[in-house]
């Protein structure tokens, strides 16, 4: 019965360690970033360390029940007795809490090093003053690419010069995704009505896949997006190549933009209006609506008062997805609606809002 | 909730014999100190302290959220919320005097008191729906801002409890006069007397921090 | 294969179906038909064979209205089982589509079929598979444990019992009326609040963990009253079994954390149902709020599951070791260490959601320091064999499996918790090798030995070796086959909960993985498959009422035992009461008295379906018969606190009969 079952599983293992070892797409263990490089240094730091006790644990858990197994000819070692030892005590709580001591202790040094709500210290790093900022939003299901030293933006495309710190800025326009970059960075959440960051460094030239890390919809499997890190010049190419798109990224066309699609092609926006991302924060692209900021700071001084309640519109944001959970547009295009659906749908609206008012 | 539920001793009893009758309403002797229904109540006691507890923290952090609308300055009256508060406060104290009577054995006085502390009871529970209807009325409903949606979730909650509190305390008296002050009626007695306080103290709290403090 | 639809049904509302429509059943979805055809067959055969047999009064008398704590313990765990099967479907049908939707392939389940998979998949796992099956063992062994007779709200046990299984029925109607959440199985806003998961897949999310959670939290109190009240004369706290002292701190967490979750979801329904603004992104909302609170509930869940088990190994292995416990009164301190311990460490749960440094690295320690008691327990179980005499049954090869799964588990569980680290691996197929790697290598495990352990108590016979073993074998070689590959794909930087993916290098880990997921369907056919060929060999299975020579007290009663446990009250001097009641040469006195009893109840299922009506109700808009239903429930409970007549003793001479024909080892 053990024989046959071993067998195919042998086989398994000998094809499973033929694919581990074809082909380097480890990313995270060989990553093309200094901030990734950091990060799995760490990871094997602190695999190493803890194999100290893992390894023995391992053994002791296979060797103990064998040694002690109750068809032993010699039982004189058996003793029901021994249930207590000091020795032994101050082993397996000290050898767990040295281990911890010190993975704590690298953690810290690490996290602080990798903070991404501080500069980079990285001093290898040439270009240090020179960051490339870049502000990323999540759409559905598209990601969104604004240089605000450039003055333009793409779509489904992240170019970046290499050697360079990129210094992203997040955030999402309807629900959380993960802005995930295996090979250079790691991942950050992209959330709507916040801003995270994140340091990103590409060491070399090459196109790194990238995608949305965080479920967020019917799209999301397809919200995937190439980071190329490229050579000075070629940035500088990619760039112009963006400007000529002639294809202004405004308020009105980014309303467009966020409307649901899925995999979207990647293209090119040739301008970008003033504080276009301040307002994807603040959710006040949409003309009429009070950004987040003023919003708090009129709370922080007592809010609207009385004659603020009717004033509720200009603080609304969240509307049903036009897209059903299908992935089809609703409401607009493809399929005409009836009209008495429509009415039907508004007085669902209705019968939705009497539990209220 | 416990009342719901007959405790079990568990134990091997003396020589009562099966023809004992099952309210222990002579069974003093045994039973009644061992009963498990005060601490399993007060456990369950802790875990609704953990929801107004999560509840409070939710108010902590939406209760500035406005949304450019009205703040509790605009919204809360505090004559009328001190008139609330003082109808509740009243209502454990009436509690306690049935209590009193009820230890004392006086069947009619603790039914007396326990009507006038629901007399009490639907007072508050008439001034806070007064109060929510004319704040929804003049478009001040939970949907208006992340402040409005607490406020009326913490102090919703805490009416829906006093809500059941009443139910209980209606059917207790019910019971009170079928069954008279028999053991399982005094623990009755005990764990929604052990509920009235309790929603006492959380109002407290209420009152403090959903009132008192954002209208100073 | 790929289905017809592709489009939602009309949003439309009627007061008398709310916004239920014939469009809303699945019947054009070739899958969801067949699994219908096959559950309405199945279910079709087995009433029809309770029918002929005429099992339906028995089975009402003797399990549905039981308040016997073992008769509940087991049910829980048959309903845990069958939702396993139905957990483990979504699991191989996930596995198959990983396997399939390569390099443009679009495998054979579209997004809106495969994200209701995986967010079914966790929350019938962790809420009805692995709470039903520690709750269940928690109900059949602790009471017994501590010498008690039941526990100490019997209709309340039942009545928790009825709510789980409510909530555990809603989940699966959603199958075949409607469709079911696609959010993942916490449901982070803003992506579940009512303008993105639109739909009545979200309110089945819902309503049926807020029914079951009621259930689950009364069963909280319930089993920790009975540890404080219920306990033998003379048993003091550190006189009881490792098992019920693990069942304590999972209760106080029970307790302490199940209104988290209670709240954050009825905010959530209320986002949902009324239009508040708790979770949105706009008039003041704070999706991170929710993301906070689920953790502060989610994470000492994690250790609700899994501190029973650490209790059921403890007591295997100084059973099969001949010894007790090695370092008892550490392995009490470890586990309310952790018990503690785990209310400081959720936010590791979200290190990439923009915290700083000081925060992450706060909560990174915290989570490591819960390491150092864990670890302690494992030594302590090693040094429980050292110098033992180890018997290699079914439950101890379990045992060892769990160590050796469980290290490594726990090794990947810290690099997790390291910040940094976690940039790369959160959201990765890493983080799901690692969850997998402590929940089957630990739950499913323990489950599988606290089920091999106990089984000759519940009915009065051993499961068989042979095939108990070989079930063992696959699971633990599945389990390597299928999450290996995992590992190593978060390695490569791949994320969770993609439905099709264009990288054809990743395929053959999946397949692996889908290799190891059969391998694992194997182990669990085989489990079926012993419990029917026992059962039908029981009689040469059969055994005393204490077949392992164990050393606590449940091992006193008969197999199974009488419903009254104990004849006697049992005097507790110390330690492994029973293991010294042996010593001295164990017999019941036959000095019977009248015990005290509570009666059967039929409130407690009537209550759980009053709450599946409401709770289907609530999800669809049909407003009045959500009112009819809870205004009923209401009246129930009133109803049934009028009822005082609920206890009785048993006769002298029932319980000489009883104990006359038990056996006594």
């Amino acid at each position: 019965m053990r024989r046959t079952l071993l067998r195919p599983w042998k086989i398994l293992f000998a094809l499973a360690m033929t694919v581990a070892l074809s082909g380097c797409r480890y990313e995270v263990l060989f990553p093309s970033g200094w901030v990734a490089a950091q990060e799995r240094n760490l990871l094997v730091i602190s695999t190493v360390i803890m194999l100290i006790v893992v390894i023995p644990v391992v053994v002791m858990a296979v060797y103990f029940p064998w040694k002690y197994r109750s068809s032993r000819q010699d039982k004189t070692d058996y003793d029901p007795e021994f249930t207590h030892s000091n020795k032994i005590e101050v082993v397996v709580w000290g050898v767990p809490i040295l281990i911890v001591i010190a993975l704590g202790i690298f953690t810290a040094i690490y996290t602080y090093r990798l903070d991404p709500y501080r500069p980079l210290d990285y001093a290898g790093l040439e270009n240090k003053d020179t960051p490339i900022e870049v502000e990323a939003v999540s759409l559905d299901w598209k990601w969104l690419f604004i240089y605000p030293q450039y003055g333009v933006a793409s779509v489904n495309e992240l170019a970046i010069p290499v050697d360079h710190p990129i210094n992203l800025r997040l955030s999402s326009s309807t629900v959380m995704n993960t802005f995930a970059v295996p090979a250079l960075a790691g991942m950050v959440y992209s959330m709507p009505a916040m801003e995270t960051k994140l340091h990103m460094i590409a060491d070399k030239e090459g196109t790194f896949e990238s995608r949305s890390g965080h479920y967020s919809g019917p799209g999301f499997s397809k919200m995937t997006f190439q980071t190329i890190s490229m050579s000075e010049g070629d940035f500088k190419g990619w760039i112009q190549k963006a400007a000529a798109s002639n294809a202004p990224l405004t308020r009105t066309s980014y309303l467009q933009l966020e409307k649901p699609t899925i995999a979207e092609p990647v293209h090119y926006y040739s301008s970008v209006e003033d504080n276009l991302f301040d307002r994807v924060v603040g959710l006040c692209v949409e003309p009429g609506k009070v950004c987040m900021s003023t919003m708090m700071m009129q709370d922080k001084q007592g809010g609207g008062g009385l004659a603020g309640i009717k004033n509720k519109p200009a603080y609304e944001y969240d509307d049903e997805r036009a897209i059903d959970s299908f992935g089809n547009p609703i409401n607009e295009g493809a399929e005409p609606t009836e009209s008495h659906d429509q009415e039907e749908l508004s007085s669902l609206e209705v019968q939705r809002g009497t539990h209220v008012n | 909730m416990t009342m719901i539920d007959t405790p079990l001793t568990g134990r091997v009893e003396g020589p009562a014999g099966p023809s004992h009758p099952a309210d222990h309403a002579h069974g003093h002797d045994h039973g009644h100190h061992d009963s498990p229904t005060p601490l399993g109540f007060w456990i369950y006691l802790m875990s609704d302290c953990i929801i107004f507890g999560t509840l409070f923290a939710t108010y902590a952090v939406l209760g500035y959220n406005y949304a450019g609308g009205p703040s509790p300055k605009d919204l809360f009256e505090p004559g009328f919320v001190l008139i609330e508060t003082a109808l509740l406060l009243i209502s454990s104290v009436t509690f306690g005097v049935a209590m009193l009577r009820a230890e004392a054995g006086k069947l009619d006085g603790t039914s007396l008191w326990l009507i006038i502390t629901a007399i009490f009871g639907a007072g508050f529970i008439a001034m806070e729906l007064y109060e929510f209807r004319h704040l929804i009325h003049i478009g001040a409903g939970p949907d208006r801002s992340g402040f409005l949606s607490a406020f009326f979730t913490l102090v919703g909650t805490h009416g829906l409890h006093v809500t059941s509190g009443l139910i209980w305390l209606i059917t207790l008296s019910v019971q009170l006069r079928i069954h008279g002050l028999t053991e399982a009626n005094m623990r009755r007695l005990g764990t929604l007397s052990m509920f009235w306080h309790f929603l006492d103290l959380v109002w407290i709290g209420v009152f403090s921090f959903v009132y008192l403090v954002r209208l100073i | 294969m790929s289905t017809e639809v592709t489009h939602s049904p009309q949003e439309t509302w009627s007061p008398l179906f709310g916004r239920l429509t014939l469009d809303w059943i699945p019947y054009h979805e070739p899958i969801l038909v067949g699994t219908f055809a096959g559950v309405a067959i199945g279910g079709l055969i087995v009433l029809a064979l309770m029918t002929y047999f005429r099992l339906w009064a028995p089975l009402w008398k003797n399990w549905v209205v039981s308040i016997d704590h073992k008769k509940i313990g087991i049910m829980y765990m048959v309903l845990g089982f069958i939702m396993f099967v139905r957990g483990f479907a979504d699991a191989i049908m996930m596995r198959l589509q990983q396997a399939l939707a390569a390099g443009g392939s679009e495998g054979y389940l579209p997004p809106h079929h495969f994200d209701q998979v995986f967010t079914a998949h966790g929350v019938i796992m962790i809420f009805f598979v692995a709470m039903a099956f520690i709750t269940g063992i928690m109900n059949f062994v602790m009471p017994t444990q501590i010498g008690a007779r039941d526990v100490a709200f019997p209709f309340l046990n039942n009545f928790a019992f009825w709510m789980t299984v409510a909530g555990a029925l809603l989940v699966n109607i959603s199958l075949f009326i409607g469709e079911f959440a696609r959010v993942g199985w916490l449901a982070f806003p803003p992506l579940s609040g009512a303008a993105y998961s639109t739909g009545p897949g979200m309110d089945y999310y819902l309503w049926a963990l807020q029914i079951a959670g009621i259930g689950t939290t009364l069963s909280g109190v319930n089993l920790l009253v009975t540890i404080f009240k219920m306990r033998a004369p003379g048993m003091k706290l550190f006189d009881m079994p490792v098992f019920t002292w693990t069942a304590l701190c999972t209760n106080v967490l029970i307790v302490a954390a199940f209104p988290v979750l209670t709240v954050s979801l009825a905010l959530l329904l209320l986002d949902r149902y009324v239009g508040t603004h708790f979770f949105t992104n706009d008039l003041g909302g704070n999706a991170m709020m929710y993301v906070n609170l689920i953790w502060i509930w989610g994470h000492p869940e994690v250790y609700i599951l899994i501190l029973p088990i650490f209790g059921v190994f403890s007591e295997v292995v100084a059973t099969f070791s001949g010894k007790p416990l090695f370092g008892y009164k550490t392995m009490v301190w470890a586990t309310m260490a952790i018990m503690v311990l785990s209310f400081i460490v959720w936010l590791h749960h979200f290190f990439t959601m923009g915290s700083g440094a000081a925060v992450n690295t706060f909560f990174g320690i915290t989570t490591m320091i819960i390491a150092v008691p864990t670890g302690v327990k494992i030594f302590n179980w090693l040094f429980t064999m050292y110098k033992g005499n180890v018997r290699f049954e079914v439950p101890m090869l379990w045992t060892t499996g769990f160590i050796v799964t469980f290290v490594i588990g726990g090794m990947t569980g810290v690099l997790l918790a390291i910040p940094p680290v976690d940039f790369q691996l959160h959201n990765s197929l890493f983080l799901i090798a690692h969850f997998h790697n402590v929940i089957i290598g630990g739950v499913v495990f323990g489950v599988y030995a606290a089920v091999t352990y106990w089984w000759p108590k519940a009915f009065g016979f051993k499961l068989d070796d042979r095939i108990g073993k070989a079930s063992f074998w696959f699971w633990f070689v599945g389990f390597y086959l299928a999450f290996m590959p995992l590992y190593a794909l978060g390695l490569m930087g791949v994320t969770r909960r993609m439905q099709s993916y264009m990288d054809q290098a990743w395929q053959i880990y999946f397949v692996i993985a889908l290799i190891g997921a059969l391998c694992i369907f194997t182990g669990i056919l085989l489990a079926f498959f012993n419990f029917f060929y026992s059962t039908i060999n029981r009689k040469k299975l059969a055994c005393g009422s204490d077949p392992w020579n164990a050393r606590t007290l449940e091992w006193a009663t008969q197999s199974p035992p009488a419903y009254y446990n104990f004849p006697e009250d049992v005097h507790v001097r110390g330690k492994d009461e029973f293991w010294r009641m042996k010593q001295e040469g164990f017999k019941w006195s036959g000095n019977y008295s009248p015990i005290h009893m509570p009666k059967n109840t039929a409130t407690g299922v009537v209550l759980g379906a009053m709450a599946l009506v409401f709770g289907f109700a609530m999800v669809w808009y049909i407003w009045w018969l959500a009112i009819i239903s809870f205004v009923l429930m209401i009246g129930t409970v009133i109803a049934h606190t009028f009822n005082y007549n609920r206890d009785y003793y048993i006769p002298v001479s029932e319980i000489a009969e009883i104990e006359s024909k038990g056996t006594v080892a």
